[in-house]
């Protein structure tokens, strides 16, 4: 094959993990990877971490500086302002020009501006950048409350960061419990219990109407639908992102809510290839949606990005949904599809620790007892163990035997897995399981001695009190 | 509408980046502490004609002053916060991030290791006010070396209690520090003194060939022979610690039962010098200097015990040049890297300088860990988000991301198992277990058809 340029706009995860992998396939291509935002590939998802003083901007680098001249990735700084796909060429803000072969588009996202007034005040600000972050540090030392609007992951974030610089926060929610149109109401509930015990104030129900300028075209306070005022000095809007394809949409790129692409990341634009958050799926895989703006995605993405340009034909098929979080203390994890109410023909068993902070949803098939999602939130749980349950189909009474499998917290942790299980086969007595636990040495020994009736690796709980 | 002053308690706090203004009961703890200090410090004018109660009660006031004070600062600071990770202003503290504080503090235990080795006279008269402890616990007037035992224990304790407070959700955090805390304080403390009031030798029973390289030296265990039947259980516990129970441990547990359990170096890292893990150097750079030093220490201890060993053998003329090496090793490996750069270093190159580049007891664990061991810090399928907190707080220096972001288990000779990676991972990405060996390398790769190996459910269904 003959030396082709391949130029990647973004340094996010999708395009440094295009940029690698073509690399690995082929040691020709002349590989250009283009930001504005930085000059290096690191790891958005540590902004906070920057913020809060748990790690500098050097240690959100996924790679030391060395490793892109190594590879013969090159790198370049700047803002593009055009793309001509005809005469296949970038343009920069700084009047350079960038010529290329192949285009990858992996521009990401943009916080959601709903077009309330005074959105484009200062102080009033998203976060999803490196600039957003030196925003913030320029600006939180003049402030005493904050508002964040949207209750989603990014808006938990901005307030445990803004909680260690001792900026009180007032967090807006549109909907009737945290997370509502993604968290069924037990978990919800959960999530805002968290949120209250860290001194947030959480406003349920409750939405900007303005933000109210104040002499010098500084955010002072948000009016809200209720018509209260609220006193603050900056104000995050958390409502989510949507894809940033303003420059892909203005050089004729075809495009939806994302740039359209097809099951092997090509638009509709010969020669240009788009992914991770930016993208939108023109055939939606089974059990996911048309844009997903996570980090595994765009890692995906990036993969099969690179396959595909490299001339191999590797469609898209991203297998079973997760995804993870942290609201402030506890952990968030899910498996398969667990949407706010079960759909048609599933069943949902929930539990709950008595403390509050810990739960598990299994939802299954109410005909099979096919397993279709999980939500767990302050245990770990195991990936692999869910991804095979599901995809093949194992029923909700199986997993619940072997519950233990799936536990992924750190040795000396108290198990929850027969407190579980009892309460399930509670719930569910048709599909009541029998919890199956690993023996220890002694108990092994034990039961050869004395001959104990007990099937072998099995122990009854079903006999325990929920 | 709510009330929104409720929220006013956050208002008083610090507006500085990840700044933490300390509540009054801190800085009271703080002042008791550094008044502590002060009265031993003042022990130094101690003559040596002060009585035995007097300097009981002088002795009780400074080391109480230290621990209650440390106690309340240390406690104060993390119950008063709810319980989880809670790195905050690590990066931009001065004592934690090689500010002045730090190197005040690097310059402070590099000239108390100075003073310990080379010139204990210099600590004068606090020496003899740990005689009445020394007395109690082990029969005999104190020398520097009880008064350096001394100082060790207490911060461990006492530091231990902080990181208790610290890790308090993570049930495996609180177990090894409180592990970690009885080693120090029983086997390397109070048992040793407790062998000394009764005429036996003062065995470490917790500190192995090669980190306590005489313990297989001739000369020590002819030593230990006429001292009866104890003394021959300590030889053949020389033995058998390095030679039968360090490779069957390491084999099921890898190399954290030791370096993270057991071990003192550990312990004082751990406690000690818990504040200053995220310092230790992450670049390539630093993992390919390491395999040369620390291996190049193991090859140097054996050899000069090796060769102690074939000195009967060897010609007279032979005899100045290998005690010349012996005490190049102690000098050189024992005090310079061990004590001076191992420990000065905490809040410059982080709290493991001497278990990362030095210490030959890790040497032999790692290449075990390595090689034959059920030991494996496991990676959770695809959930890593390349935050970085495991590397950052990998206090060997491991990248832990360039791993766990790829989806590969983390199988490395250094990894001293501290489990501080999986404590701070916000995504429940890491597990340390021990399990079957044959698929400990392998990792995860979406999304082809996953199966559940023997490995994880055998590992899992505890």
């Amino acid at each position: 094959m003959s030396t082709r340029s391949i130029v990647i706009l973004g340094n996010g995860i999708t395009g440094i993990t295009a940029a690698r992998n073509i690399r690995k396939r082929s040691d020709d291509d002349r590989i250009t990877v283009v930001s504005g935002e930085t000059d290096h590939h690191f790891s958005r998802t540590a902004l906070m971490y920057i913020f809060m003083g748990d790690m500098t901007y050097a240690d959100t680098k996924p790679y030391e500086d060395g490793f892109w001249p190594k590879n013969r990735i090159e790198l370049k700084r700047g803002w593009v302002d055009a793309i001509d796909t005809t005469a296949t060429r970038l343009t920069f803000s700084n009047g350079d020009s960038l010529p290329y072969d192949e285009l990858i588009i992996a521009t990401g996202s943009q916080p959601n501006r709903l077009g309330w007034p005074g959105q484009d005040l200062q102080g009033v600000q998203g976060l999803y950048s490196l600039q957003d972050l030196e925003s913030m540090e320029k600006l939180c030392p003049t402030t005493k409350r904050a508002v964040i609007a949207g209750g989603g992951l990014i808006g938990v974030e901005v307030a445990e960061m803004l909680l260690t610089r001792g900026i009180a926060v007032t967090f807006l929610v549109r909907e009737k419990s945290f997370w509502g149109s993604v968290l069924p109401e037990g978990e919800s509930k959960l999530v805002g219990r968290e949120i209250l015990r860290h001194g947030i104030d959480l406003s349920l129900q409750s939405e900007i109407q303005e933000i109210l300028p104040d002499a010098a075209g500084r955010a002072r306070a948000v009016k809200t639908k209720a018509g209260d005022e609220i006193p603050c000095e900056m104000v995050f809007l958390t409502a989510g992102v949507s894809p940033n394809i303003a420059v892909a949409r203005a050089a004729g790129v075809e495009c939806d809510r994302g740039v359209l692409v097809d099951e092997f990341f090509r638009t509709a634009t010969p020669h240009v290839w788009a992914g991770g958050d930016c993208a939108q799926h023109r055939t939606v895989p089974a059990g996911r949606r048309p844009v997903e703006q996570v980090w595994y995605t765009g890692k995906l993405h990036g993969e099969h990005i690179a396959a595909n340009i490299c001339g191999e034909s590797l469609p898209y098929q991203p297998g079973i949904w997760f995804n993870s979080a942290k609201f402030f203390d506890i952990e968030y994890q899910t498996y398969g599809t667990v949407l706010p109410k079960p759909r048609d023909g599933e069943q949902s068993f929930y539990w709950e620790h008595p403390d509050g902070d810990k739960s598990i949803r299994v939802n299954f098939r109410g005909d099979t007892g096919e397993l279709v999602g999980v939500n767990v939130f302050g245990i770990r749980h195991r990936h692999l163990v869910w991804e095979h349950w599901i995809a093949a189909g194992t029923t909700v009474t199986e997993a619940m035997s072997d519950l233990g499998a799936a536990n992924f917290d750190p040795e000396f942790f108290r198990q929850y897995e027969p407190e579980i299980v009892a309460a399930f086969n509670a719930a569910h007595p048709q599909s009541a399981a029998t919890l199956r636990t690993r023996k220890g040495l002694f108990t092994r020994v034990f039961q050869r001695l004395f001959k104990s009736a007990s099937p072998r690796g099995a122990v009854a709980v079903s006999a325990m009190t929920p | 509408m709510k009330d929104l002053t409720a929220n006013l308690a956050y208002e008083s706090h610090s507006l500085t980046p990840g700044g933490h203004r300390l509540a009054p009961l801190e800085q009271l703890g703080l002042a008791l502490c550094g008044v502590g200090f002060m009265v031993l410090l003042a022990g130094y004018f101690t003559a040596s004609d002060v009585s035995s109660g007097v300097r009981a009660i002088w002795l009780g006031l400074a080391w109480g002053g230290v621990v209650s004070g440390t106690l309340l600062y240390g406690l104060h600071k993390h119950l008063s916060e709810n319980a989880g990770v809670r790195n905050h202003g690590k990066t931009t503290e001065s004592l934690t991030a090689r500010g002045a504080l730090g190197w005040i503090l690097a310059v402070l235990l590099t000239a108390f290791y100075v003073v310990l080795y080379w010139f204990p006279e210099m600590f004068g008269g606090i020496t003899r006010l740990h005689d009445p402890l020394s007395q109690a616990l082990r029969g005999r007037p104190a020398d520097h070396w009880f008064l350096y035992g001394t100082a060790y224990t207490v911060g461990t304790t006492i530091m231990g209690a902080k990181a208790l407070a610290k890790y308090r959700h993570s049930r495996y955090q609180v177990v090894r520090t409180l592990v970690i805390m009885a080693s120090q304080l029983v086997m390397a403390y109070l048992l040793p003194g407790f062998l000394a009031s009764i005429n036996q030798p003062e065995a470490y029973l917790t500190y192995f060939w090669p980190l306590a390289y005489e313990n297989l030296f001739p000369g020590s265990i002819q030593g230990l022979m006429n001292r009866g039947a104890f003394g021959t259980f300590v030889v053949a516990w020389s033995f058998i610690s390095i030679f039968v129970a360090t490779p069957i441990l390491t084999y099921f547990y890898g190399k954290r039962w030791y370096c993270s359990w057991v071990c003192g170096c550990g312990g004082l890292a751990n406690t000690v010098g818990d504040s200053f893990r995220q310092i230790s150097d992450k670049s390539l750079r630093a993992w390919q200097v390491e395999r040369y030093t620390v291996y190049g220490v193991l090859v140097f201890i054996v050899l000069v015990t090796g060769l102690l060993w074939l000195e009967p053998y060897m010609p007279a003329y032979m005899h100045e040049p290998l005690y010349m090496l012996r005490k190049t090793y102690g000098f050189l490996i024992g005090m310079v890297l061990a004590g001076v750069v191992g420990v000065g270093a905490y809040p410059l190159m982080g709290t493991r300088v001497w278990c990362r580049f030095f210490c030959p007891m890790a040497a032999v664990l790692g290449i075990i860990q390595r090689f034959f061991s059920r030991f494996r810090i496991t990676t959770n399928g695809g959930q890593c988000i390349s935050c970085g907190n495991c590397s950052k707080y990998c206090e060997m220096g491991i990248d832990v991301r360039s791993y766990a972001q790829r989806g590969e288990n983390i199988v490395r000779a250094s990894c001293v198992g501290c489990g501080v990676c999986a404590t701070v991972c916000p995504r429940g990405v890491l597990s340390l277990e021990n399990g079957p060996t044959e698929d400990r390398l392998k990792g995860y790769t979406a999304p082809t058809q996953p199966v559940i190996t023997k490995s994880v459910k055998r590992v899992a269904m505890r």
